[in-house]
This record gives C-alpha cells, structure tokens and sequence, in this order.
C-alpha cells in the first residue's frame, strides 16, 4: 500500500517544488504589500487590498480564468512574456504563479498585523541611534513581525501546496508538469481502481501538512522566546 | 560657540508652539505637562519636524526652513533617553548597547564601551535580555546605549518619570556624573529637585511658548 508509483512521486516533487517556489517569490511583495497597508497611507490604498484579497473571496475557477486571460500564451500579459520567452500557461510556473496568486492574502494578513501591532516607539528610537529608515525597518521592524512572517509563511505555503480550482484552470492537469497531489487524486477519484493510489497520496498531504504546522510551532516558540527570554 | 539655538514654531489644531532659546552646558526644558517640553526635544531629534524655524547645535545647522535644511534624525548624531526606555526586546542588552556603534558604522571603541558599562554598572546584565529587567535598569542600559552612539548632545525626556522613590535616587547619581563629564545635555523635566541637581541652565515652558529662560534660580 506504500508504495509510491513514480508518477504519485512526480505529483509530490512537482507540488512541493511549485509551494516552495510560490511562497519564497512572493514573500518579498507580502512583506512589502504588508507593510504598505500597515503603515502607509496613499490613494487606492483601499482599491490595493481588495484586488489582494479577492482570491479569497472569488471562485477559484474565477481566479484561473483570469489569470489564463492575462497570462495565457495570447494574453495581455502573456503574448509580451512570450516575446522574451517566458511562457507561464500549462507549465509548471505558471502552477505556481497561480498558487502565490491564491495564496497572497493569506501571506499578508499575519503579517500586516504583526507590523501593526509594533510599538511605533522603537522605530523612533532605533532612529535616533543613527539607523536609517530602511535600517529601521532591518534590524527593528522586521525582526519584530517575526511571528507574523512565520505563521504568514506558513498559511501561504499550505495554501498554494492545496490550491487546486485556479490552478487546474490556468495550466491544467499535465502529469509530469502541472499535476499536483491535490490534481492527482482528484484524477484518480475519476477512475476504477483508483482508490489505493488516492489513499497514499492523501496520507502523503497530512504527512506534509503536519510537517510544516510542526515547523512553524516550533519556530514561533523559538521566537517568542528570543524576546521574553533572559 | 553656542551650544544650542532654537527658534521653531509649530501648529497644531489647538496647540502652538513657539520657542526660541540659546543656551549652554546642561539645558533643563522644565515646565507643567502640555507646556510643550517633549515636542521641543523632539523637534531638536529630528522626530518631529517644525512648521518654520532653525535649529543650530554646535554651529552645524540641523533645520532651516528658510535654507530648505532638514537633517534627518538618523544623522543629527543627538542621543535620546525616552521616559520608557525603549530597549529593543530582540536584543541582548550588549547588542542594544551597541546598536548605536553599529548603525553609525563606528569603529569599535572598547575604552569608552568599557567606562561607560562600568560607570552605568552594567556589566552583570549584558548577556540578559530587556524582558525581565527592573525598570531602573532599563534606564541605566537606555542612557548607556545613548552614550555608546557618541552623541554630540543627549536629550533626556522625563527619564525619572515612570520610575518609583527608590530607582530614581538609584539613577541621578548617574545623570550627575555625566554632568561632571561636561557632556552637552538637554534634560526634560517637571520636577524642580531633580533639575537643580543636574542643569546649568533652565528654559521654563509654559502653553507652547518661553516663559523665562535663565539659571537654576527660576525653579523658584
């Protein structure tokens, strides 16, 4: 019954590879948008977090559609990626541009607020000693909102490693490309004689899943120690 | 040269300030609470910036709305002790201690980190963290962390103020030493016994604007 096919290890391979490299790219713009909301005011800052947030809210298919629309091989976005040879539609990449897109806002709502709730103070402070503000935001702020970056990080990732309905829409459901473990047991349900196969590759999910809830406990409480510690 | 020249106005919706005052050594801006004191010492840090007006410390002008000069805070080189503290809880307390060195991007001074850890008395702390500190020595390491930036002024805002009888008589012992090093200080205060122990010269607020300016004798 544990025997995992070669094809049931692609589907684990491809979808860790596509969270991974969906929540280390859009970490940086999660930081950044965070911030902004947390501590910025400009114009369309509403407009700015309801666009992040409409995945949330939005039918997934919605979203794929979408994003097949803008980044499919004709698409606005798409045809002018195309020129200087990046292609996004039906590829792995493309997988995970839809993953980081679905799981945006739930990178960025931990962290904003976690920069919210910084006492403002030690900015000031650390300002005075002779940082500058993007020194500031290094060695204070960021370190600060530590919590919110992991448990940010976390949700993201556990997100975009379960993201199926965008994702099957904008790139499809490729063995060996964009077929994921979710989109693997979804195809397995769809045959006889599929039900082992689906089994181990649902045991696989809760293996990953508490591996990384595990993880992030385990490194908020090394980061609540660092700060009410001795 | 004088130290310190201020002359800055800044307008709230029901609030004005309007000071201006020159002056050396130790200056106390003493005065009731909302007379304005912590703005002017926030003014003078560059956390606050002026409507109009010009700050000269030393003869290097840090704000001129006239010139169009606003030093930002991060370069004025003015070390501020804040009524709290303000100890960064990520941090050891040498690594606060030192934060001002490192972010100046000075050479490390072990002379001057080791006197002043020795008159601040710190030296049984610098592997703790601010967390579970009493709160007179999370002065004494704010005060210490001001000083290891090499500031060419400290500001001093109520430092005593959230402290009780016993940790206040235990810190000004500190506050005079720094006094006797003839240290440029600007001391924040409401208290008249505490300013005659450690200023020179007094700036008396009162609604935003100088009330009388002059020695130890105006705190009556």
């Amino acid at each position: 019954m544990f025997d995992l096919s070669p094809e049931e290890w692609t589907a684990i391979h491809l979808s860790l590879r596509i969270a991974v490299v969906a929540t280390l790219c859009s970490l940086p713009f999660g930081i950044a948008v965070a911030w902004l909301l947390a501590r910025k005011k400009f114009w369309g800052k509403g407009l700015l977090d309801g666009i992040i947030h409409l995945p949330l809210v939005l039918p997934p298919v919605v979203t794929g559609y979408l994003l097949l629309i803008a980044f499919g091989r004709k698409g606005f976005i798409g045809s002018w990626l195309a020129e200087i040879g990046i292609v996004l539609a039906f590829r792995w990449t493309g997988a995970a541009l839809a993953c980081a897109v679905m799981s945006f806002p739930l990178l960025v709502r931990p962290l904003r607020l976690s920069f919210e709730s910084i006492d403002r103070r030690l900015e000031d402070a650390a300002w005075t000693l002779g940082a500058s503000p993007l020194k500031v935001f290094l060695t204070v702020s960021l370190p600060l909102a530590v919590p919110g970056l992991i448990a940010g990080t976390l949700l993201g990732f556990a997100k975009a490693l379960g993201e199926f309905g965008a994702t099957i829409t904008f790139v499809s459901n490729i063995p060996g490309e964009t077929q994921t473990i979710s989109a693997a047991i979804y195809t397995l349900t769809q045959i006889p004689d599929g039900d082992a196969a689906a089994g181990r590759l649902v045991l696989v999910s809760i293996v990953i899943a508490l591996i990384a809830l595990v993880a992030s406990e385990w490194l908020s409480r090394r980061a609540g120690q660092r700060f009410h510690g001795e | 040269m004088t130290m310190l020249a201020v002359d800055v106005k800044r307008t709230l919706p029901n609030f004005t300030l309007e000071v201006a005052f020159s002056s050396d050594g130790t200056i106390a801006l003493f005065g009731p609470s909302g007379s304005g004191k912590t703005t002017v010492a926030n003014l003078i840090a560059g956390l606050v910036k002026p409507d109009a007006g010009r700050i000269v410390v030393n003869g290097d002008v840090l704000f001129d709305s006239t010139q169009r000069i606003d030093v930002p805070a991060h370069k004025r080189r003015i070390g501020y002790v804040f009524q709290e503290g303000r100890l960064f809880p990520h941090m050891s307390v040498a690594r606060n201690l030192d934060y001002g060195r490192r972010m100046n991007g000075l050479p490390r001074d072990d002379n001057d980190h080791d006197r002043i850890v020795a008159m601040l008395n710190l030296g049984h702390l610098l592997t703790r963290r601010p967390g579970k500190l009493s709160g007179g020595e999370r002065q004494r390491i704010a005060i210490g962390r001001a000083l290891l930036s090499k500031p060419r002024l400290l500001v001093l805002d109520e430092p005593l103020a959230s402290l009780d009888a016993a940790r206040k008589a235990e810190i000004l012992p500190y506050l005079e030493r720094l006094r006797a090093e003839k240290l440029p200080m600007i001391y924040v205060s409401h208290q008249p016994d505490e300013v005659r122990r450690i200023a020179d010269h007094v700036v008396r607020l009162e609604g935003g604007r100088v009330a009388a300016a002059g020695g130890v004798e105006l705190l009556g």
